[in-house]
């Protein structure tokens, strides 16, 4: 028998209030650790995945649609752009690396890009078994694809034309599985790689259709073959006002900064993120005058339940702590629940989704949660403080000499 | 052991209560009469400490009790001073053991399993341990609440208007019950009633005159 008892007792004998109260708290406390939890996995991917990538070089259109196709591999390329072009911009002084990219055809929804060894220096990649692709028709797969599609090394495979779905399959050329890559945590988890001259290779007999493929084995062939993009690292951040100018003012091509592209989806998705956090706002509102109307109400009848406990010898500060912990316990519950809703419902959702590349999970913690228990502790007092009060004003001997 | 001297109170619309000396030695039994509205109740209320009077003292085992802070008088009631009121009043969330515990627990005390289920033997109800508030009758609740007044071994045990709504037959049992359970716990007992019944069991009387 302690305090705490008391007040469970207490809330146990109210189920419906306490229950309803639970459910509000629980709610805003969980669409906030959604949002939490979702911008901030989104903008960790964001980040990783473009961090070493000044600027992405390819055919005139949206830049954003630019950046999401040719580095988070999310949507469709804008185009392609004449290989000889890109290669006389890797030439550029002023770039420090360059990583070609072509892109057309996927495995199972999984993205085959074509590219050649500086992609494995840019984004650091190491090999876990096998080896790195060398030859025409060799690829290398990322860690998720080898667990997910349970291809071994020396299997062989078709790549399906597009980006996503197995509609048209190469049937022409298989591809030989060579190796697998490292764990990255970052997109290349969830590619296949290979040299753009199998990329080629499959479109020899479909040139007219609409993705790039092109080979880049020697100069003479490259001349009229296309790239999708090329990924650019700088010497000096000095570049990073002369070189976007000179591509898109003197170059058939586009150049678009990931930063400035992610800034700017991070603006886009703002305006949702923000109406949610104040619809999140308001049920916590609506949770607290919740709280505060039950137990301002449950006052009339406990009225005779703390006059009784004060005649026992209970001091009206023990009393008052009394009051307040029912309102913080049942905050603290629903925070703790809402922890757990907004967690698994994240887990859901990404279980659900689509995209491989951009997958949610609720098993990760961000710091910021601690706040919400706290902002969950804060309503609670807030909520139970003016009932409490009321401790201070009963008066004990003519409320028990009262009928109820 | 008790004692109060020159005692009065003045509530906030005037009216004016004065009260005659009294004392009260250990394990007596007195009856505290007076016609409604000569200030039983509020007497009651000065001697457990639930309000402050306007003048005088109350003196229970040499403590002055309204020289202590609030907090310490809300203590030294719950340790001192068992009170049982017209109606029953227990806590409707908790069982029957758990309202005897809670006694022990608001006033600070350890709690003694075996004493509250030996007192909830003694006033006959032991099966009811487990049962709560909502469950009991009258007469059941009656005796809950006696138990509940004895459970921290008081010093004196007030009891204000105890048969006032009950039938003769068991304003009897609660009277027995009252004046054997002070007994045998050691407690001085006060009974506020204007119910001649209970006058048969008391002879002490202590009568609070309006006109005073």
């Amino acid at each position: 028998m302690n305090i705490f008892k008391i007040s469970s007792k207490n809330l146990i004998r109210n189920k419906l209030t306490t229950v309803l109260n639970i459910i509000l708290v629980a709610f805003g406390i969980g669409i906030l650790s959604i949002l939490f939890l979702a911008t901030n996995q989104i903008g960790n991917k964001l980040e990783k995945n473009a961090k070493d990538i000044d600027l992405v070089v390819g055919a005139k259109g949206s830049p954003l649609q630019l950046i999401l196709s040719s580095v988070y591999h999310i949507d469709y390329p804008t185009g392609n752009i004449p290989a000889k072009d890109a290669y006389k911009l890797m030439q550029n002084p002023m770039v420090k690396r360059a990583v070609p990219l072509a892109l057309g055809d996927n495995y199972n929804g999984y993205r085959i890009v074509g590219t050649d060894s500086t992609f494995s220096n840019l984004y650091g990649l190491s090999i876990q078994m096998g080896n790195f692709w060398h030859k025409d028709l060799e690829v290398t797969l990322g860690s998720t694809i080898a667990l997910t599609s349970k291809l071994k090394i020396g299997d062989s495979f078709f790549g399906a034309h597009g980006l996503t779905g197995n509609g048209d399959i190469h049937k022409q050329h298989a591809y030989l599985v060579k190796g697998i890559l490292k764990p990255q945590g970052n997109i290349t988890d969830n590619l296949i790689l290979t040299n753009i001259g199998s990329v080629y290779k499959m479109h020899e007999e479909k040139h007219k259709e609409g993705y790039s493929h092109t080979s880049a084995e020697e100069a003479k062939e490259i001349n009229d073959k296309q790239i999708t993009a090329l990924l650019i690292q700088y010497k000096s951040p000095m570049s990073v006002i002369l070189f976007p100018r000179m591509v898109n003012q003197s170059t058939n091509m586009q150049a678009a900064s990931p930063a400035m592209e992610s800034a700017r989806l991070f603006s886009l998705i703002g305006v949702g993120i923000d109406t949610l956090q104040w619809f999140a706002m308001f049920i916590m509102g609506i949770a607290a005058l919740s709280i505060f109307i039950s137990l301002y109400n449950a006052m009339k009848e406990r009225k005779y339940d703390l006059a009784i406990m004060r005649c026992l010898g209970a001091s009206k500060s023990k009393l008052f702590f009394l009051v307040m912990f029912e309102g913080v316990l049942v905050t603290f519950i629903g925070a703790c629940l809402g922890l757990l809703i907004g967690h698994s419902a994240l887990e859901v959702i990404g279980a659900y989704q689509e995209s491989s590349q951009a997958k949610l999970t609720g098993f990760t913690a961000v710091p910021q949660e601690i706040y919400l228990i706290w902002i969950g502790l804060f309503i609670g007092t807030l909520a139970s403080l003016i009932p409490a009060m009321q401790i201070y004003k009963v008066d004990i001997a003519e409320t028990l000499t009262k009928d109820r | 052991m008790i004692k109060i001297s020159s005692l009065a109170h003045v509530y906030e619309k005037g009216r004016r209560l004065k009260f005659p000396c009294w004392e009260i030695a250990d394990m007596e039994q007195w009856l505290l009469l007076g016609a409604s509205g000569s200030g039983k109740s509020t007497l009651l209320n000065i001697i457990s400490g639930l309000l402050e009077p306007s003048q005088g003292e109350v003196l229970i085992n040499g403590t002055d009790l309204y020289t202590l802070p609030a907090r310490g008088r809300d203590r030294f009631r719950g340790r001192h001073i068992g009170i049982i009121f017209q109606r029953p009043h227990l806590i409707r969330s908790l069982d029957v053991i758990d309202n005897l515990e809670l006694a022990a627990v608001m006033a600070g005390l350890p709690i003694d399993h075996k004493r509250n289920h030996s007192l909830l033997h003694d006033l006959g109800i032991a099966e009811l341990a487990k049962n709560y508030p909502d469950e009991l009758s009258q007469g059941q609740l009656q005796r809950v609440s006696v138990a509940r007044a004895l459970v921290n071994k008081p010093d004196l045990l007030i009891a204000d208007e105890p048969t006032s709504s009950l039938d003769d037959g068991n304003a009897n049992q609660v009277i027995r019950m009252l004046t054997t359970q002070a007994k045998d716990n050691g407690a001085a007992l006060i009974i506020a009633t204007h119910d001649r019944r209970v006058q048969e069991y008391i002879t002490k009387t202590y009568l609070l005159n309006e006109h005073l």
